[in-house]
């Protein structure tokens, strides 16, 4: 297909290699360096889309981040894409793209009624088509709102793209690399400043790639080109294009997006698609530039109507006429430069100014070209559906506000120019309160914040010689600041052409009898109409107007939107803009994707794993893991066709039967040590330390100062000053970070230190009857009798020359031990146990079986001790001292946690002795009783008694003390069910305790 | 993010630290009888500024020591951070 509007001896892309890509399934070409909006305006295509509201036609209204209209969606690698700005997207080979918002075509679009049902879609329509019957809301109203509204339409398959995010410092970050980026880059770095330039558009330059100047003897896009080779092959600067800094935070912490395979055809191996930069800079110059201010006139969003600095960029960079009888309207010199551009490129333009009588070098300039000039003249309104086809033109009165001379003209283009707004939306997000500047009519940024500073147009400076002044003044200024090297480069002379003043004329009034929309916010379809709407309701501040008619919202955030919404505001109020204030800018400045922001944090990824040193062996032996907390934990080692319930029956019963070993790696560990060591567990735990022999462990358990049970676990002295502190899996971090805070801010007198030895040992429990002749095996040396290592008791022994340490504790309640080696030997221990025990029939056994057997014990874990319970409801009143005083002991005597009725734990057995009771059933008394039931408390935990075989629960429920022997229910809404119980104690297995003494 | 100067280890980010809340509670001594009100105010009643703020931090990622950071809550200016033994002005 011929590129009838692709100019042959102008523009930066590379003419030899062409492109093929799809646009809603028709193939086109393009060059290598061009945008889908480049590559399609050469092929004449101007309908991209459909509007968010009225679903009119939609065309291309800029050239970058600004455009408000081309939103596509691109099919990249079998992923869908929404959100994609054809002015920004590069073209590969092979890449797809499609229009959003519209069905069953962009052509032939069904919603494009809503344009004639308009009266209907006012302001603020959402809040009142859609009110009544409130009965409509989900059915009818909701999906056809969602079928409605929306840029795209999101992938819901897995990402396979990989994203990486990036943590950076610099001493300078400068967002642009336009005159000013360049030029405070280059000063800065000469300096000696660590520089980062960031470029969102993939070539850097800005407006000097098509503005007609000339710095130091070169012409812009020369001296560009100069600048930023030079900085490239500077050690103390980092350049980056397609580059987008969105977000200005706290503490100077920028946050930037880089596309890096976006406009390849599929990602490297090694290449991420896009990475997410964390930049803390010491100082920041904001060179955002400006964006062109469109003009307001009747149908201005008609695909054809542009930005004139938008038709002049597709001509310089990309070699392409957005059409070829443009008519360029204008209140200021740039819409001329523009139609020189034209003329110079064989194109005829018509300018229609609506100043009087300016002049100036360029407006010179133009009429000694032959442009067609008409003064004081303006578009009253396009004309054309689905593109310009011609204009109703008219004169303006000298007080702007009458027109005559209405008459019609052809013209396949209208390039507006209503002169230019600072972006000043990073200064603005960084807390910069902006001010009304008068002379340029826009918001300019103010007080520095944070430590930033803006510069050239972005602060309101349009003339180059300013601008590049400006920057490398800056530029040296700030960076000095930092490396003190005082080295400042010379500043070049800088030859442009002087412009005239613009006009502060934006909008054009309606011809009598005539109701043409005229839009303001393009991408969100809000009209004056709206706007004047909305404060005839009483809407004042802008913040609501916003709200109610949508201006500024979306990606859009205000760029071509925002002053004219505030001009008309102000007009209709009799305020002058500074009165009414702008809307707050948020980040991002554009979008980012998802992706991006989640970095290589998803799925597995999203916390770290931890593993303990036996996991390879588990993994051999067909162990099924389940995560707790970070760890991988083996939950049952299956055998066979087993099932989880089969297998944990299975591990259960041998523990109790032989002997079993658990990896018990994960529990937390804390060394404390120190002479005052005692004491501090004293005040630490519930019950008394003081007297606790060398060689010897207790159970303690640790409150929070509101009285609630945080933690337990057995502590151990090894040592006179040496003690060896075991928490639950989950809570081990919270643990040490408890105690840290009590040695460093509450009692800092006493002299103790804590520190995490959780992953210097590896632990293996050895539970069951066999487990005493199982250690005799292992430490044949060591006397591991009753009397020599009795309940309780601590040795350190030699495991085949490995030392080792014994524990006699027990979760399990049986007779049972728990030995530690460092680490590294920790799969050495395992081996030998599992090969050692084999005569005694040792079995693994995993967290299931675990469960199952400190449950039937009444034993509490992290199901009891939910952060809800006291020691009183856990039956563990006994650990609390009543002479000494601790962590949380105040709370106690607190009349909730002292009343008599106060919950306590009990076992719970279905009546039936086979219904398995689900965890967080209610006990309730009568399951009939008219709803809310009123519950007596909840199951914690569930399991299948393998020393009775049937099912057995614990309970926390009120008065349990005095519930036991009752018939209750559990009931289980969830589940559906109600199961006739009896309460039992909750030691349901060996109350007295004597297996763990044998 | 904020920048938070740990006095041990010099200026970090935000996500190195966890907050420790107020800086300015004090545990009532051990062994001392005090009413209920007493005990529910040091448990439950912090002061939610606008403006300064005496704040815990835990270098968790860091140093592992708490610091107080005196900030302001409603810029999040950083004024000053201290050691924990350290006395605040």
């Amino acid at each position: 297909m011929s590129q009838d509007f692709r100019l042959d001896n102008i523009g930066m892309v590379n003419r030899n290699k062409k492109i093929s890509f799809t646009f809603n399934g028709k193939k086109y070409f393009g060059y290598e360096g061009d945008t889908i909006a480049s590559a399609l305006i050469a092929n004449g295509v101007h309908l991209v889309g459909r509007s968010f509201k009225y679903h009119r036609p939609r065309g291309f209204f800029g050239v970058g981040v600004d455009e408000p209209y081309a939103i596509l969606q691109l099919e990249r690698n079998n992923e869908r894409d929404p959100n994609i700005r054809a002015t920004e997207q590069e073209i590969f080979e092979g890449l797809e793209v499609k229009s959003v918002n519209c069905w069953p075509s962009v052509n032939f679009d069904i919603g494009a009624i809503n344009n004639f049902l308009k009266m209907f879609f006012p302001a603020g329509f959402y809040y009142k088509t859609f009110m009544w019957p409130p009965s409509f809301w989900y059915k009818i109203y909701e999906p056809f709102i969602r079928m409605a509204a929306g840029f795209g339409e999101a992938s819901i398959k897995h990402d396979k793209e990989r994203y990486e995010h990036k943590y950076e410092y610099c001493d300078l970050l400068i967002t642009g690399s336009g005159p000013s980026g360049l030029a405070s880059a280059y000063a800065a770095a000469k300096n000696g400043a660590r520089v980062i330039l960031a470029e969102d558009k993939p070539r850097y330059g800005g407006s000097l790639l098509t503005s007609d100047v000339n710095i130091g003897n070169q012409t812009g896009a020369e001296w560009s080109e100069k600048i930023i080779t030079e900085l490239k092959s500077m050690s103390n600067v980092i350049v980056k294009n397609r580059s987008q800094v969105f977000g200005y935070y706290d503490h100077n912490m920028l946050v930037m997006s880089e596309r890096i395979s976006d406009h390849l055809p599929k990602t490297q191996k090694y290449l991420p698609k896009q990475r997410l930069w964390y930049i803390r800079a010491k100082e920041v110059l904001i060179s955002s530039g400006s964006i062109e201010r469109p003009l307001v006139f009747g149908n201005n969003d008609t695909p054809g109507v542009m930005l004139s600095s938008a038709a002049k960029e597709y001509m310089k960079v990309y070699g392409v006429l957005v059409g070829k009888k443009p008519l360029i309207f204008t209140n200021n010199d740039s819409g001329y430069e523009t139609a020189i551009e034209f003329k110079k490129n064989g194109v005829n333009p018509i300018i229609l100014d609506t100043r009087k009588k300016p002049s100036s070098d360029i407006i010179t300039e133009a009429k000694n070209l032959g442009i067609e000039i008409k003064y004081s003249y303006v578009v009253v309104a396009a004309k054309g559906y689905k593109k310009v086809k011609s204009a109703d033109i008219a004169k303006i009165s000298d007080n702007k506000k009458d027109l005559s001379n209405i008459e019609n003209i052809e013209c396949d283009c209208i390039c507006v120019s209503g002169f230019w707004t600072p972006s000043i939306h990073l200064a603005s997000q960084s807390g910069n309160k902006s001010e009304f500047n008068e002379k340029i009519d826009a918001f300019i940024p103010k007080k520095s914040k944070q430590k930033e500073n803006t510069i050239g147009s972005a602060n309101g400076k349009f003339t180059l010689e300013e601008t590049i002044n400006e920057a490398f003044n800056k530029g040296y200024e700030v960076s000095n600041k930092i490396t003190e090297n005082n080295n400042k480069v010379s500043i070049p002379t800088v030859v442009e052409k002087k412009s005239s003043e613009h006009d502060k004329f934006w909008c054009v009034p309606l011809p009598k009898g005539k109701s043409y929309k005229r839009f303001l916010d393009f991408q969100n379809d809000v009209a004056v109409t709206d706007i004047e709407l909305a404060l005839r309701e009483g809407f004042r501040s802008i913040e609501h107007v916003k709200r109610y008619t949508t201006l500024g919202m979306a990606t859009d955030q205000g760029k071509t939107s925002n002053l004219n919404g505030l001009q008309l505001v102000s007009d209709i109020e009799n305020k002058v803009v500074p009165q009414v204030g702008h809307t707050t800018f948020r980040p991002p400045y554009t979008p980012v994707s998802i992706g991006a922001i989640v970095g290589r944090e998803v799925g597995k990824h999203s916390k770290p794993t931890r593993k303990s040193p036996m996991h390879e062996w588990h993994e051999k032996n067909n162990a099924v893991f389940v995560d707790a907390g970070v760890w991988l934990r083996p939950r049952y080692y299956k055998q066979g066709n087993e099932t989880l319930f089969e297998a944990s029956k299975r591990e259960a019963k041998n523990v109790r039967k032989n002997v079993g070993v658990c990896d018990v790696t994960t529990l937390g560990k804390i060394d404390v040590k120190g002479p005052d060591a005692a004491e501090f567990l004293n005040r630490v735990y519930t019950n008394a330390w003081l007297k606790l022999p060398v060689g010897k462990a207790r159970y303690g358990v640790m409150l929070r100062e509101d009285g609630i049970v945080m933690d337990d676990g057995t502590t151990t002295r090894i040592s006179e000053n040496h003690y060896h502190m075991t928490t639950t899996t989950a809570q081990a971090a919270n643990v040490l970070s408890h105690l840290e805070y009590y040695l460093q801010l509450v009692w800092p007198e006493l002299n103790v230190n804590v520190v995490s030895t959780t992953e210097q040992w590896a632990g293996a429990a050895i539970a069951g009857p066999n487990s005493r002749a199982l250690l005799m095996k292992l430490f044949p040396n060591t006397d591991v009798s009753n009397e020599a290592l009795p309940f309780m008791g601590y040795k350190e022994a030699d495991l085949f020359g490995i030392p080792a340490k014994i524990y006699r504790i027990s979760f399990s309640g049986e007779l049972a031990y728990e030995v530690n080696v460092e680490s590294d030997y920790g799969n050495f221990m395992w081996e030998k146990i599992i090969e050692v025990g084999k005569e005694l029939k040792i079995q693994p056994y995993g967290t299931e079986a675990l469960s199952t057997l400190r449950i039937e014990m009444g034993h509490v874990a992290g199901s009891e001790l939910d952060g809800r319970t006291i020691p009183h409801d856990a039956s563990l009143e006994g650990l609390v001292s009543k002479k000494k005083d601790f962590i949380g002991k105040r709370s106690l005597s607190r009349s909730a946690f002292t009343k008599p009725d106060r919950e306590k734990i009990v076992g719970v057995v279905p009546l039936d002795k086979t219904t398995s009771i689900p965890e967080g059933s209610y006990i309730v008394k009568d399951p009939k009783a008219k709803l809310p039931n009123p519950k007596l408390g909840h199951v914690s935990a569930s399991c299948w008694s393998v020393e009775y075989d049937n099912p057995f629960s614990l309970a926390i429920i009120k008065d349990g003390k005095n519930m036991i022997g009752q018939k209750l229910f559990a009931m289980s809404p969830l589940k559906n069910k109600t199961i006739p119980v009896e309460i039992v104690s909750s030691h349901y297995v060996d109350p007295e305790g004597k297996r763990v003494r044998a | 993010m904020l920048y938070i100067f740990c006095p041990h280890c010099g200026s970090r980010s935000q996500n190195e630290f966890a907050y420790g809340g107020d800086a300015t509670v004090k545990r009532p001594e051990l062994n001392k009888e005090i009413s209920d009100q007493e005990w529910n105010n040091f448990v439950y009643l912090r002061k939610s500024p606008r403006g300064k703020h005496l704040e815990l931090w835990h270098h968790i990622s860091g140093c592992r020591q708490w610091i107080k950071v005196e900030r302001d809550t409603s810029t999040h200016e950083i004024f000053k951070t201290y050691k924990a033994d350290e006395l605040t002005e």
